[in-house]
């Protein structure tokens, strides 16, 4: 390929990087009309001017006037959120919910995958794993409903215990509830992408660890966990990136008004405050808060990853 | 059949007695959660179908006298229920084929080395998976164009999917550059190559990415709830919300009803059968994907 030279000739000078990427598009334009505009112009209108919108938490916005029109009022929204009582309860709710889920949901789907590993009937691994994969295909709203089903106080749950707790009342049970049916629903799912990590694994290597009489811990401690590995820390960097916008459909879903002291998080109260109440700017400067708060989360984590990882970030 | 038996026995006892209990106990661990996915499906499936007071005072019974199909047959018949399937199934196809066409389009130049603005373009992208304008600056904008109560309020603002592009990307680059070569030199042009002889041999990644897309709209219901109020309008999540979470059956369903007691009992009843008649599509055909999945996903994983 001659691309390389074309390239230094290109650092060479500005004016001559300018000409060559022009004759680029001339040749390729096709690439930027029919394949990139698309993506572009979604990307553009529908994600970078809401972020202009982000304006609207310094206002009392009044749709009527508009960001301009609207009275300006700085950092009054956040004082009066951060002042709150509720604030810390929402924070909180909103990091337990995330943590905790994090801390349950993460391990399972590695612990599947390295189950599934050892299963060495191919049909039998498959048969389990369309067992494993189903609830994902459930919508967050039917596994909604069968969790309050079933732990309803006539439910399947409480029969079998012999009780009739009303969990879904109960704000101490609320996050059990919520990471409890998030690992059910995702964990099979989840192992895919570690199966698939795990069926890279060198035979040869593995081969070469039974032979040499290697146990199952020290194979999966030499053949298997490198093979993954790389895809675990990536997993984990995107989940700890995720952590503030732990889902609100499902929290929304399970909430009742008598476990709100463990179930509101922020992004159900956002939704309350604005789009219910109209609160508009408030709204605005909560949903903020939220997403300044998981950048610098998502940042410093990358940045311990690339110290642990030899300078791989991702 | 018996020789494979036989092979699998040896292998297991071939193995250390500290790998034997190990195992045990890992199949133990799988077998536990197998059981668990599979029991409380099988409970919803036979609540299903028993009487209401039976059910309530007794829990699922075997004595068949006391199943009905009364549950099946008010859902069935419900308009509301029809409308929403009708409706889910009208936004989930367009929410695949427009997402789906946006998403490979554009990872086509991103996988491309000489692209010109690949990275510009990718730090635009990227930037959006982190960090974005929030709930309401969203919502007024869509208000702002007019899209309230209007489907395209749920289909456009989320058809690019940066996710679902990388993943296509990496599947791309996996695709051998001696191919694009050839189609260079006999001159075919860009639109020519991706679509005769790029996509076709992509079929895996397309085929996960629908399936997600397919799903992900046919299962969501915040951007419905928010955009959409009018009842004509409204997916399957949303009237299945009113009836499982909200406990409002839709109106015909248990209007009948003498009692609120009888009433209130029947709304529970209609929960079981609204469960299973809603999830059956997505559980019969989601098999017939199982086999992409692992190839599909494997693209993605592999670079992140």
């Amino acid at each position: 390929m001659s691309k390389p030279s074309t390239n230094v000739t290109a650092r060479k000078s500005g004016s001559a990087w300018i000409r060559s990427t022009l004759v680029y598009v001339r040749q390729h334009w096709q690439l930027y009309l029919f394949f990139i505009m698309p993506a572009f112009l979604l990307t553009i209108i529908f994600r970078y001017i809401p972020m202009g919108g982000i304006a609207i938490a310094f206002t009392n916005y009044n749709p009527f006037q508009g960001i301009f029109g609207s009275e300006w009022v700085g950092f009054s929204h956040f004082e009066r959120f951060l002042s709150s009582p509720d604030f810390m309860s929402y924070l909180l709710n909103t990091l337990k919910l995330s943590i905790y889920g994090l801390l349950w949901g993460f391990p399972a789907p590695i612990l599947l995958a390295f189950l599934l590993n050892r299963i060495i009937s191919k049909s039998k691994k498959q048969k389990i794993q369309l067992v494993l994969y189903m609830p994902n295909f459930i919508s967050v709203i039917v596994l909604c409903g069968i969790v309050r089903i079933l732990l309803s106080p006539t439910g399947m749950v409480n029969m079998l215990l012999g009780t009739n707790y009303n969990f879904m009342t109960m704000p101490q049970a609320f996050r059990t509830i919520y990471i409890a049916s998030g690992i059910w629903q995702g964990a099979g799912w989840g192992s895919i992408i570690y199966t698939a990590a795990l069926s890279n694994a060198s035979k040869e290597l593995k081969e070469a660890a039974v032979i040499d009489g290697a146990n199952i811990i020290q194979q999966i401690k030499t053949v298997e966990w490198p093979a993954i590995k790389d895809t675990v820390l990536i997993q984990f960097v995107m989940s700890v990136g995720n952590i503030m916008s732990v889902g609100f459909e499902k929290a929304y879903a399970l909430q009742t008004d008598l476990n709100m002291g463990a179930s509101e998080i922020i992004s159900t109260y956002v939704y309350k405050k604005g789009i219910i109440d109209g609160d508009y700017g408030f709204s605005t400067a909560v949903g903020l808060f939220n997403t300044v708060i998981n950048v610098i989360l998502l940042l410093s984590m990358n940045a311990i990853v690339k110290k642990m990882n030899d300078g791989k970030g991702i | 059949m018996n020789a494979v038996n036989v092979k699998k026995k040896s292998e297991f006892a071939r193995q250390p007695v500290g790998d034997q209990m190990l195992l045990v106990v890992g199949y133990v661990v799988l077998g536990i959660f197998v059981v668990a996915i599979i029991f409380p499906m099988i409970y919803i499936i036979l609540s299903s179908f028993i009487d209401p007071i039976t059910l309530q005072n007794k829990g699922v019974t075997f004595d068949f006298s006391k199943w009905t199909l009364t549950a099946y047959e008010r859902v069935m018949t419900n308009a509301q229920i029809w409308v929403g399937f009708k409706n889910a199934l009208l936004y989930s196809i367009e929410a695949t084929v427009l997402s789906g066409a946006v998403t490979l389009l554009a990872a086509y130049p991103m996988s491309r080395p000489d692209f010109r603005g690949r990275g510009f373009f990718n730090v635009i992208f990227v930037i959006t998976m982190f960090f974005g304008g929030g709930l309401i600056p969203t919502y007024l904008l869509i208000s702002d164009i007019g899209w309230l109560d209007n489907p395209l309020a749920i289909l456009v603002p989320g058809a690019f999917s940066v996710w679902n592009m990388i993943i296509a990307r990496t599947y791309y680059q996996g695709i051998p550059r001696d191919l694009q070569e050839a189609a260079n030199i006999d001159g075919a042009s860009e639109m020519v190559y991706f679509f005769k002889i790029l996509l076709p041999v992509c079929t895996p990644i397309i085929a996960t990415i629908s399936m997600w897309n397919f799903v992900g709209m046919w299962n969501s219901y915040f951007d419905a709830m928010i955009y959409l109020n009018s009842a004509s309008k409204q997916p399957l999540q949303l009237v299945l919300r009113g009836i499982l979470i909200q406990s409002q059956p839709e109106p015909g369903m248990v209007s009948d009803m003498q009692s609120t007691a009888e009433r209130a009992q029947l709304a529970e009843l209609l929960k079981y059968a609204t469960i299973i008649i809603s999830s059956l599509p997505l559980m019969i055909m989601y098999p017939f994907f199982q086999k992409y999945f692992d190839s599909g996903i494997m693209a993605g994983a592999v670079k992140g």
